[in-house]
């Protein structure tokens, strides 16, 4: 058997009190909606009403849940390609991530990202993204945005323990540290990188110490336990926010599923795995506010069945949203302008360079199709009109 | 007009944008207090401060990531890449990120960073140092890519560029920092993308040069005038993406004939791609089959002999040139065949 690391904090009990009721039971709800949500997109994808990839983040929702919460609404999150929690915790509408999964028009990316690439520029959710850290140089711009512009703005950057392994980790710890950017590094150690365990793929496994030598200070947080992820967060978050320099925090966590939907998951063993689900973080939480009166047994499963409700019209909304127009193919290659405008296609021979219907998208026809362009490049441009 | 060099123009571009614009700041290894490799940004440091004039350590690709983010912050990131050569490094930045956030997001953020970089052969740098890689980013939806060869354009694009919604990619020429040009005075004399340069007047033949060889092809046309009578029209496409193909087709249209010349490689370069576009568009218009001149398809060789062999001289555009227009030209020979620099040498 593989090793890998050991859950931490008590097996049966957070050490961490609860905060107000209200706001526990919001942090169920989400967590419970984001399991709904997975589960439910492992279901489509099994029908192929989902292509490409699907990463779930099965196990590890206490990680999402309390490290976002520990945000400002104005801070900003970024995430990777195991992403459609860090969407729904900021608040993009599951029926728009849904739709996204689903590769329609009012997905949260136009059906042009999928599962990996989800994106909500209204909530600062600034993306997931489908390169292994390349999302972390990326966070080290948005926190220099923020201090270029004198606010005190944060930016919560994740990504998994393969990540580390990254040239931009310790790149962008580096001239994160030197420059004293406001971003709280987050590794989500859900023990592999795909199918490979931590203790084969890194030589530190103290991924908290893996930016010491970089200038950036580790915590650590068991990201089995919403009430410690966020406590930990939350001091990280203030730290950064107040200090205006970076750190790096260690979420230990447990992906429950396989690193994606076509993962026979022969590198660990299904003991390992039941070891970890013992220490589930939605039950755990749940059972915990029963416990102490926040809320009661009802209300614990009436939030389950609201999320269930939800995750259901998600997939009313999403199997009722068109997909993308073929006519929209080309919109947004660029941010169209007087400036920028020109030949940016070639013509006839390229795969879809025709909408069926033979016309060009509004956009394109306004930027490109208008009379005044000479007539050569209207036919460059109008890529397959006149195909054939 | 004032006459500058090529790098004062691009220091005299990066300096209005930045008095104009407050969101403009610049990166890249040695900019600051070494005042950038091949002195472009000299004096930036003193006049805009630590803030917006940044050395970075050496770590190209993300420098040019934290461009990426800065960007669709809002923020009007110049990155500059010493040499084009380290480009591949940042190419996961620059491809997967910079170019493709605005289609990959359904235009929900876009990513207004300028990465400037030079090219080029003929310093005996050797293999890693000498590359010429305007193909590489040419292929690339989503980005725009300059390549100035005057000091007047290497202004007026690069004021574009910083101006410009979208990633641009701003290949300079390592040739062609000290080359002096008129240059037009003004903080709003902008040179837009997507417009050729017709460099000179002809009717006998078009010849196209990227980069520095739209210099180099100038003076092949000098001496085909004077020496061979024949009347060559020279084009500096100026940028790549987006290509101003029409000012092509008509000189085509006009000549009849084409000679591409490029400093880079010849498999699927940037005359490669033009070559298939004219003989798509053009077909009927030409009398001789295109010809393209390039880099030998080779590494680049630090021994000078063979460097000098290994990337277009005008000697090799005046022999492509009477190639195409054939044995009834002074000196021509038999049309056809892709010349090389290397070969035509040899």
């Amino acid at each position: 058997m593989v090793s890998a690391q050991e859950p931490i904090g008590d097996a049966h009990q957070s050490p961490r009190s609860l905060p107000e009721s209200a706001v526990a039971r919001e942090w169920l709800q989400t967590m419970t909606l984001i399991r709904r949500f997975e589960e439910r997109a492992g279901e489509m994808y099994a029908r192929a009403k989902v292509g490409g990839f699907l990463h779930l983040s099965i196990g590890e929702e206490a990680t999402i849940v309390g490290s976002s919460r520990a945000l400002r609404e104005r801070d900003y999150l970024i995430s990777t390609y195991r992403s459609h929690g860090h969407a729904l915790v900021r608040g993009t509408p599951p029926e728009n991530v849904m739709a996204e999964l689903f590769g329609r028009a009012d997905g949260c990316s136009g059906g042009r990202g999928g599962s990996m690439h989800m994106f909500d520029a209204a909530r600062r959710f600034m993306g997931g993204y489908g390169i292994v850290g390349g999302n972390l140089p990326i966070a080290a711009g948005l926190a220099l945005a923020s201090d270029y512009e004198d606010t005190d703005d944060v930016t919560l950057c994740t990504f998994g323990d393969g990540a580390s392994n990254q040239g931009t980790f310790g790149e962008t710890l580096n001239i994160a540290a030197l420059w004293k950017l406001p971003v709280v590094f987050m590794v989500t150690n859900n023990q592999f990188g795909m199918g490979t365990s931590l203790s084969r793929h890194s030589a530190v496994t103290d991924l908290q110490r893996k930016g010491e030598s970089l200038g950036v200070p580790g915590m650590r947080c068991d990201g089995m336990d919403v009430l410690d992820t966020y406590a930990v967060l939350c001091d990280a978050i203030a730290r950064v926010r107040e200090e205006r320099r970076p750190l790096l925090v260690e979420a230990v966590t447990y992906r429950f599923r396989g690193h994606s939907m076509a993962d026979p998951e022969q590198y660990r063993s299904k003991e390992e795995v039941a070891h970890w689900r013992r220490r589930d973080p939605i039950p755990a939480f749940g059972e915990r506010l029963v416990r102490e009166g926040a809320i009661d047994e009802d209300e614990l499963k009436r939030i389950d069945e609201q999320a269930l409700a939800a995750v259901d019209a998600a997939v009313e909304f999403a199997e009722a949203s068109p997909f993308p127009a073929p006519e929209t193919l080309y919109d947004d290659v660029y941010v169209l302008s007087d400036a920028s405008r020109g030949w940016y296609s070639v013509r006839t021979t390229e795969p879809g360079g025709a909408a069926p219907d033979g016309a060009p998208s509004d956009e394109f026809s306004q930027a490109h199709g208008n009379d005044e362009i000479p007539q050569q490049m209207s036919d460059a441009l109008a890529h397959g009109e006149d195909r054939g | 007009m004032p006459e500058l060099r090529y790098r004062e123009a691009l220091g005299a571009a990066l300096r209005e944008e930045m008095r104009r614009d407050q969101r403009v700041f610049l990166m890249g290894e040695d900019i600051g207090v070494f005042g950038g490799a091949f002195k472009v940004t000299d004096g930036l440091l003193a006049e805009f401060g630590e803030k917006r004039v940044r050395d970075t350590p050496i770590s190209e690709n993300t420098i040019v990531g934290v461009g990426v983010g800065a960007a669709m912050a809002g923020l009007r990131p110049v990155v500059e890449l010493m040499t084009i050569n380290f480009a591949l490094l940042a190419f996961d930045q620059i491809v997967n990120h910079a170019a493709h956030i605005h289609y990959m997001f359904a235009g929900q953020s876009c990513v207004p960073l300028v990465v400037r970089m030079p090219q080029g052969a003929g310093h005996q740098l050797g293999p890693t140092h000498s590359h010429c890689f305007e193909a590489l980013f040419l292929h690339i939806p989503g980005l725009l890519v300059a390549v100035p060869a005057t000091a007047a354009d290497a202004k007026g694009l690069l004021k574009s560029a910083i101006r410009d919604e979208n990633p641009v990619i701003f290949i300079e020429h390592e040739s062609l920092y000290g080359v002096r040009g008129e240059v037009p005075d003004g903080e709003d004399e902008l040179v837009t993308f997507g417009k050729a340069r017709i460099a000179r007047e002809g009717s006998d033949v078009t010849v196209v040069g990227v980069s520095r060889m739209a210099l180099t092809a100038e003076r092949a046309a000098a001496t085909l005038a004077e020496r061979h009578g024949v009347s060559a029209e020279v084009i500096d496409p100026r940028t790549l993406r987006p290509l101003d193909l029409d000012t092509i087709l008509a000189s085509v249209h006009k000549t009849n004939r084409c000679v591409i010349v490029e400093e880079g490689w010849p498999h699927g370069g940037v005359g490669a791609n033009l070559a298939a576009l004219i003989s798509e568009q053009a077909f009927d218009d030409l009398d001789a089959p295109v010809r393209r001149v390039s880099g030998a398809d080779v590494p680049m060789p630090y021994s000078k002999p063979l460097e000098d062999i290994a990337y277009p001289h005008e000697q090799q555009i005046v022999g492509a040139v009477l190639d195409t227009l054939g044995p009834a030209a002074p000196g021509g020979t038999a049309p056809g065949g892709t010349a090389n620099a290397a070969k035509v040498s040899s």
